[in-house]
């Protein structure tokens, strides 16, 4: 069977799927890499439901969505990891559990 | 295909100037050096205030139009909400001249001006690649400006649990536009068609992405440690111009995308700002520390405009603007009066506050000014502010929201008075305040007077700002 004659449903499925471990990633998980990497998970499970939803109609604008998000996660993740880096010189941790010098 | 004019131009207008601005910046970084490097903050609080009067004078919008493919809309709405961002762009500049880690350094007034570009894409965008676009370009500079102070790990911890929140609720945010697109086949902002569970999800799924920048319960959680930890005048546009960007994405969105099941994501809004408002009132009521307690105030002050969000009709909306003027005069002010306490005094608490009324009598005016109109009363612009987004709730029959938010600022009222108590009433140990004066520099004096002036203005004289936020309202309907 080829890939495009799969319901859409199964996409949409396995990209629901990706989303909900990619937030029980977020709130379980106390690792800031780890947590980055989950949020990489939900960006990608919105990445394929449109990658998916653009198929289903025959358009392109879906698939163009994808590349302005990929873009915009590797900025983000390049902030983010510049200030783990900043964070691990002074705590030489990165458990998001310590970082609680602000607080009430 | 569509051919380039002028009309393309005007639109982006203050886009164009803010990107030229911002690489004019980082040149001068270059050329100028030592002592000179102050005056980066007078070129972008100058340039800025140029670029307003510019768009204010030339970038005028005329009927409403796409433009762009439909990636943009050029209305008074935007046009509206991008005066709002350069105001607040202005007041920030001048606030971050005299914290001496900021203003050496051309990289944060060019962050500064790239998420003031942000947000003005934010409020005229009109399609869902551009909206999560601008969203972006705002927050990534702003998570590297809450975090700028690299050698305080306060600040590299506010920048990095900005990002965390924010890079969090941007994702849920995306995955409610892949079902958005999925269910009406287009990226462009048009009228959802579906049934209601659905479209509920979908309010759902956004109102998380977009109550993170407006900061309303609860998904709240950063605001008091991000703006505790960074830069007192970073916090104090993030409390302002971020947050009325976050409005105005919502206003767009709901009422384009949603306005066959007013009822129900207007009900969704209503519990919402019923609980940001006394969430953010009650924890505001146990702060110890200025900026903190400023934050749970944002907080609430969030509810209090969501009330005008929930009436969802032209006077609701128009009060909405209104009040995000209002608030980020006012609050901007606020910050700008932390901020220069904070530097001279090495203190955010609110202990530390005392007997500033004979320390610095000026700035203990412009605190009064300030933290009077936060708690809604006359003559400031705050009193009107809250008057027109109770009406607004009132005249569509929100009734008991209206009274919520009145039981609400009465609670406000009092740890605002708190403070003032503070400032006006204790004296400082060894009653010798004479000798410890809190000095102003130029660029505080000017933007605090200019601050105080005009919430004195908008609440005295607000007719006319009435006015254009009707008009600016009416684009919505």
């Amino acid at each position: 069977m080829m890939a495009g004659t799969l319901p859409i449903s199964y996409y949409l499925g396995l990209s629901a799927l990706l989303f909900t471990l990619g937030v029980l990633g977020v709130l379980i998980r106390r690792n800031a890499l780890v947590i980055f990497m989950s949020v990489e998970l939900m960006l990608n499970a919105g990445n394929l439901a449109f990658v998916a939803f653009a198929r289903m109609y025959d358009m392109l604008n879906g698939q163009i969505f994808v590349f302005f998000v990929m873009a915009v996660a590797a900025a983000e993740v390049a902030v983010g990891l510049a200030l783990i880096v900043a964070i691990f010189k002074t705590k030489r941790s990165i458990d998001v559990d310590q970082m609680n010098s602000l607080k009430g | 295909m569509t051919a380039y004019n002028s009309t393309m131009i005007l639109a982006i207008l203050p886009e164009i100037l803010l990107l030229v601005l911002g690489v004019l910046v980082l040149l001068f970084d270059v050329v100028w050096k030592g002592e000179k490097r102050r005056a980066l903050g007078w070129l972008t609080a100058g340039g800025t205030a140029l670029i307003s009067i510019v768009t204010l004078l030339i970038g005028r919008p005329g009927e409403p139009q796409s433009v762009f493919g439909g990636m943009l809309r050029f209305d008074w709405l935007g046009f509206a909400f991008k005066q709002i961002f350069l105001l607040g762009a202005i007041a920030t500049a001048l606030f971050m001249m005299d914290i001496e880690k900021l203003s050496r350094r051309g990289q944060a007034y060019a962050l500064l001006l790239t998420a003031t570009l942000g947000m003005s894409l934010m409020a005229s965008a009109a399609d869902l690649v551009m909206l999560y676009l601008a969203i972006e370009t705002t927050s990534i500079p702003l998570y590297v400006l809450a975090g700028f102070l690299l050698d305080d790990d306060r600040s590299a911890e506010a920048g990095f649990k900005y990002l965390l929140f924010g890079a969090m609720t941007s994702a849920v945010l995306l995955y409610g536009f892949s079902l958005l697109y999925g269910f009406t086949g287009t990226t462009s902002l048009t009228s959802f068609v579906g049934s209601l569970p659905l479209a509920l999800g979908l309010v759902f799924l956004i109102v998380v992405g977009l109550g993170f920048k407006i900061s309303a319960v609860p998904f709240h959680f950063w605001a008091p440690d991000t703006y505790e930890g960074s830069p007192t005048p970073v916090a104090g546009f993030l409390s302002t111009a971020s947050k009325a960007a976050g409005f105005a994405v919502l206003l767009r969105l709901f009422l384009t995308a949603f306005p066959q099941f007013v009822e129900q994501w207007a009900a969704v809004l209503a519990v919402l700002a019923t609980v940001t408002m006394t969430v953010g009132n009650l924890l505001a009521l146990a702060q110890k520390n200025i900026k903190r307690l400023l934050a749970y105030s944002s907080i609430a002050h969030a509810g209090y405009i969501l009330i005008g969000v929930v009436a969802a009709s032209k006077l609701g909306v128009a009060s909405v603007i209104f009040y995000l003027i209002a608030y980020l005069l006012t609050n901007l002010a606020a910050f700008g009066i932390a901020a220069a306490f904070g530097r001279a005094a090495g203190s955010d608490e609110i202990a530390s506050y005392a007997g500033l009324s004979r320390r610095s009598p000026g700035l203990a005016f412009a605190m009064l000014v300030a933290f009077l109109s936060l708690a809604g009363m006359p003559p400031f612009g705050g009193f009107i502010a809250k008057v027109l987004v109770f009406t607004a709730a009132v005249e569509t029959g929100w009734v008991w929201l209206a009274v919520v938010g009145v039981v609400n600022s009465i609670i406000g009222l009092y740890y605002y008075l708190t403070v003032l108590k503070v400032v006006y009433l204790y004296r400082m140990e060894g009653e010798n305040e004479e000798q410890y004066p809190i000095p102003l520099t130029r660029p505080y004096a000017l933007a605090l007077t200019t601050l105080s002036i005009a919430i004195l203005v908008i609440g005295v004289l607000f007719a006319p700002w009435f006015d254009s936020a009707s008009l600016a309202a009416l684009n919505l309907f």
